[in-house]
């Protein structure tokens, strides 16, 4: 479920660090704002807690596999959404950085699917509405059920829609589409029967500790509708502004060495007639006139106008460099090594 | 069920690595985080047939590898348990995308393995390139660069809060599961009847340890406001380092040495 970084493009992954960025720093200044100061060390064990939880597994009856908790949706519950934001970024964090689980590009594509969706869409317009002010055991249910199997099914939709926009992978929209969305469909089940039974738990044993999230949660349902939409609007400008500064200038890189020497790499003419989809692919991708580039054209136009360096000769000096390349990396590496045990 | 000990282990392995004082080691943290970031971008933003012109880049990891003397074989594993995503969506790219793009001699290869090969290359140098920071350069030090380069000071202190009670709730995890393993019977009791509740009681000392930490803090004077003392300060060997660096990524993205290199022998040859 967590987005990679081999996966995704620089355009995708600045938009989404663009929008979680700007998330963050709001988030931060509302729990600035009304701060309640338990609710810092409260955040920080809790974030463990969650990363804690996720390593427990328990089996699941009659299929052989095992389930265990996401985390979003019982922190919005417990901290209110600005800080179960916040608490869910730092957690996501740690696994990049630790277990490379998605990447450091990808984080926020990673923060954006399990964070903003669980904690500023579940959570307000879901749960708190299925909920309402007086909990029971039947309504925590059906609440953290809808919310969970929600919350999931968006960010299962920002993975299809994230990886589809980057052009890395040849999965069709929809096909990963029919992928994604039922297995976390079960997962999504899964998500929303831990949190209601953890939440219903602490609600029996200590129910003023929910009641101590409301409150904190300032804010009515309906002013996120303008923080949701800047998001959008910013995602969306920061994206729109990459994929144009990538199809203005096909090798931004090489734009702004351009800048700084004044002279350009010629490009090879691009031919062929370009379905809309390749078009758009083609404005999306990053840099898209590097080496092993085959014009993305239809079905039949591809076998007239194969690639133009199918080239045997070519393609072995590829695979040679690469091999010489590798061989040199090597060295330089045990070089290096020798020089660090002698210095180190 | 060993995996809870053996995450928090490997966390603390990876942090324990950046304890060391090699010339890595001792650059700023600022420096070797955007660094990474650089990297990062620059591998991504090859088009998705790009392979030969992506090799080059190893020499980065491998030349911090060495460098900041950080396990090669430990850093292959940690590499390997986090590949299956990437493997998983990659491997439709052979399946869908069948056209010949390379043919060498009798082999030809199809588009889509070309583009399978530049994912599992772009996920191994970005993935290698994260694990490394943290070997180097250690999360408090990361959490600082962070902070200093403009992340909102509550995040920064809620990731170092999360860093520090990560091992208490995993230590504490760790145990009531082996616990639970130790009275199960043909995996009797690992069901969902359980785990509620063993989930719930997790919360419920997470919650007291929330209260007893902010007494702690409120009798050593917190009154909710945050401060930090970082000193980082930038010398020339860090500005050196990253421009460098930097320096390099642009032209290897510019040039594909490695083509040059074969285009280069191979009219040796002739």
């Amino acid at each position: 479920m967590h987005m990679a970084d081999a996966l995704i493009s620089p355009a995708v992954g600045g938009a989404m660090w663009a929008a979680t960025a700007g998330l963050t720093v709001y988030s931060a200044r509302k729990l600035k704002q009304d701060m309640d100061d338990r609710k810092l060390p409260l955040m920080g064990v809790l974030g463990a807690f969650v990363f804690a939880a996720q390593m427990i597994n328990f089996t699941i009856p009659a299929t052989g596999s095992s389930g265990h908790l996401g985390g979003g949706m019982i922190l919005a519950i417990l901290l209110g959404p600005y800080a179960a934001f916040l608490t869910m970024a730092s957690v996501l964090t740690v696994q990049a950085l630790f277990f490379a689980d998605g990447g450091l590009l990808a984080l926020g594509c990673n923060i954006f699917n399990l964070g903003l969706f669980p904690c500023f869409i579940a959570y307000p317009f879901i749960y708190k509405k299925l909920v309402g002010e007086r909990p029971t055991q039947g309504r925590i249910l059906l609440g953290a059920m809808a919310a969970a199997i929600l919350s999931l099914q968006m960010g299962a939709f920002g993975v299809v829609g994230e990886t589809w926009f980057s052009g890395i992978s040849e999965l069709p929209f929809f096909t990963f589409m029919l992928l994604m969305q039922p297995i976390h469909l079960a997962i999504g089940v899964v998500e929303g029967l831990v949190t209601a039974t953890v939440v219903a738990f602490v609600w029996k044993a200590r129910p003023e500790i929910l009641e101590m999230a409301p409150p904190m949660a300032s804010g009515a349902p309906r002013s996120f509708k303008p923080v949701i939409l800047g998001l959008v609007a910013l995602a969306v400008f920061t994206g729109g502004f990459l994929s144009w500064f990538a199809s203005t200038h096909p090798d931004g890189l090489e734009w702004a060495i351009k800048g700084v020497t004044g002279k350009e790499e010629v490009q090879a003419p691009k031919t062929g007639a370009h379905g809309v989809l390749a078009a758009l692919q083609e404005k999306l991708a990053f840099l898209p006139d590097y080496d092993f580039r085959k014009p993305e054209g239809e079905p039949e136009a591809k076998k007239e106008e194969s690639w133009p360096d199918v080239n045997p000769g070519k393609s072995l000096a590829g695979v040679l460099g690469a091999v010489i390349t590798l061989l040199l990396v090597g060295a330089i590496g045990f070089g290096l090594k020798k020089y660090a045990g002698h210095h180190g | 069920m060993g995996t809870i000990e053996n995450s928090l282990y490997n966390i603390g392995y990876l942090e324990t690595l950046s304890y060391q004082a090699t010339p890595i080691h001792r650059l700023d943290p600022r420096v070797k985080l955007l660094t990474t970031m650089v990297f990062i971008v620059a591998v991504v933003s090859f088009p998705k047939y790009a392979v030969g012109s992506l090799i080059p880049f190893i020499l980065y990891p491998v030349a911090l590898i060495a460098l900041g003397n950080v396990p090669v074989g430990y850093l292959g594993k940690k590499i390997l348990i986090a590949a299956p995503f990437a493997v998983f969506i990659g491997i439709f790219n052979p399946l869908l995308d069948r056209q010949v793009m390379v043919h060498l001699g009798p082999l030809a290869i199809s588009g889509g393995w070309v583009s399978f090969a530049s994912i599992m290359l772009r996920f191994v140098l970005t993935v290698s390139a994260a694990l490394i920071l943290i070997a180097v350069t250690g999360f408090h030090q990361v959490c600082a660069a962070l902070e200093r380069l403009g992340m909102p000071r509550v995040f920064a202190l809620q990731l170092l809060f999360l860093y520090r009670y990560l091992f208490v709730l995993g230590g504490e995890a760790a145990r009531m599961v082996r616990a639970r393993a130790l009275r199960s019977f043909d995996g009797r009791g690992l069901g969902f009847g359980t785990y509620g509740s063993l989930l719930g009681h997790l919360l419920l000392r997470t919650l007291d340890r929330a209260q007893r930490l902010h007494l702690a803090m409120l009798s050593r004077g917190f009154d909710g406001e945050i401060r930090l003392l970082r000193p980082l300060r930038l010398h020339g060997r860090d500005v050196g380092f990253f421009l460098g660096w930097t320096g390099l990524f642009v032209l290897l993205r510019l040039y594909n040495i490695s083509q040059w290199w074969g285009t280069w022998v191979m009219g040796l040859v002739k």
